[in-house]
């Protein structure tokens, strides 16, 4: 399985996003790598489409695929949470449910 | 770096408002307490907070406190932001506190303001009684142990220091043109 994940430094979710990761991985028994990638650059962000910190890919696919319209920024990204509610960190559950999926697809 | 500090007087600004109308920071004069508000429309902290801002504005409209939410984001940079954006977002949320628009960011960089939301309470006197943070958790509002904004209106208006006067303020920073 490929991970990736795409960290904007202004953001200060991404330490917590990235331990949030690491604990799902653990629980669900995946030894992947991950790769870490900063992103610092309009021009990076555009390249990875990469909508706000933090992005995580598996695979390839965001975990939260973003709207058509969004657009690439050096910002922080918004997560809508299973409740409803907004968080600049991905959920548990969302976490684990795209790691599920990939897990399943292999 | 915030420019001032507890215990300076707040910076006058006049802005205009999601309502098409110029907002003083002198129009709150009379008021108890104002708590301007360094925020936005698409910085997910902002809007983690936001139910939180206006709750704090419903409770605490009858005692004279007054909020005051303004955004200096860079629009060109991040649409989300602009002045016709900031209105849909006023009247989705309902909010009920002036929302002003600091085009030229002349505001933020006098005040220093460095994220968003980035909160200074000042007294009626108009001097800054608190700086920093809503409270101490994004995530979860029933996971709040530290209600810092709180903690120090209720002080302010009993006359008495905030328990904590800074802390951190945590968010998205501020986007400059």
């Amino acid at each position: 399985m490929e991970i990736q994940f795409l960290y904007y430094e202004e953001c200060p979710s991404h330490e917590k996003a990235l331990e949030r990761l690491r604990q799902v991985m653990a629980e669900e028994g995946i030894q992947a790598e991950i790769e870490i990638i900063k992103v610092e650059t309009e021009e990076q962000a555009r390249r990875w489409r990469f909508v706000g910190s933090p992005t995580i890919l598996i695979n390839g696919q965001d975990i939260d695929p973003p709207p058509a319209d969004a657009y690439y920024a050096l910002t922080c990204r918004a997560y809508r949470l299973e409740d409803g509610r907004i968080s600049p960190l991905p959920s548990t559950a969302m976490i684990r449910r795209a790691l599920r999926a990939a897990r399943a697809s292999l | 770096m915030a420019n001032l500090k507890p215990g300076d007087r707040a910076i006058p600004f006049t802005l205009p408002g999601v309502d098409d109308k110029e907002h003083a920071l002198s129009d709150y004069a009379d008021k108890e307490a104002v708590v301007v508000i360094f925020s936005c429309n698409h910085c997910p902290y902002v809007q983690a907070w936001e139910d939180r801002m206006i709750q704090i504005q419903a409770d605490y409209a009858d005692k004279g406190v007054q909020l005051i939410a303004i955004s200096a984001n860079d629009a060109k940079k991040y649409p989300a932001d602009s002045f016709p954006k900031m209105k849909e977002r006023a009247r989705e949320k309902g909010f009920n506190f002036p929302y002003l628009y600091d085009e030229t960011q002349e505001v933020a960089r006098a005040y220093g303001a460095e994220r968003t939301p980035e909160v200074s309470l000042f007294d009626k006197a108009g001097v800054l009684r608190y700086h920093g943070a809503i409270d101490d958790n994004y995530e979860d509002p029933n996971a709040v142990r530290h209600h810092y904004l709180r903690d120090a209106l209720d002080a302010v208006l009993a006359g008495q220091d905030p328990p904590v006067q800074e802390t951190p303020p945590v968010g998205c920073t501020i986007k400059w043109k």
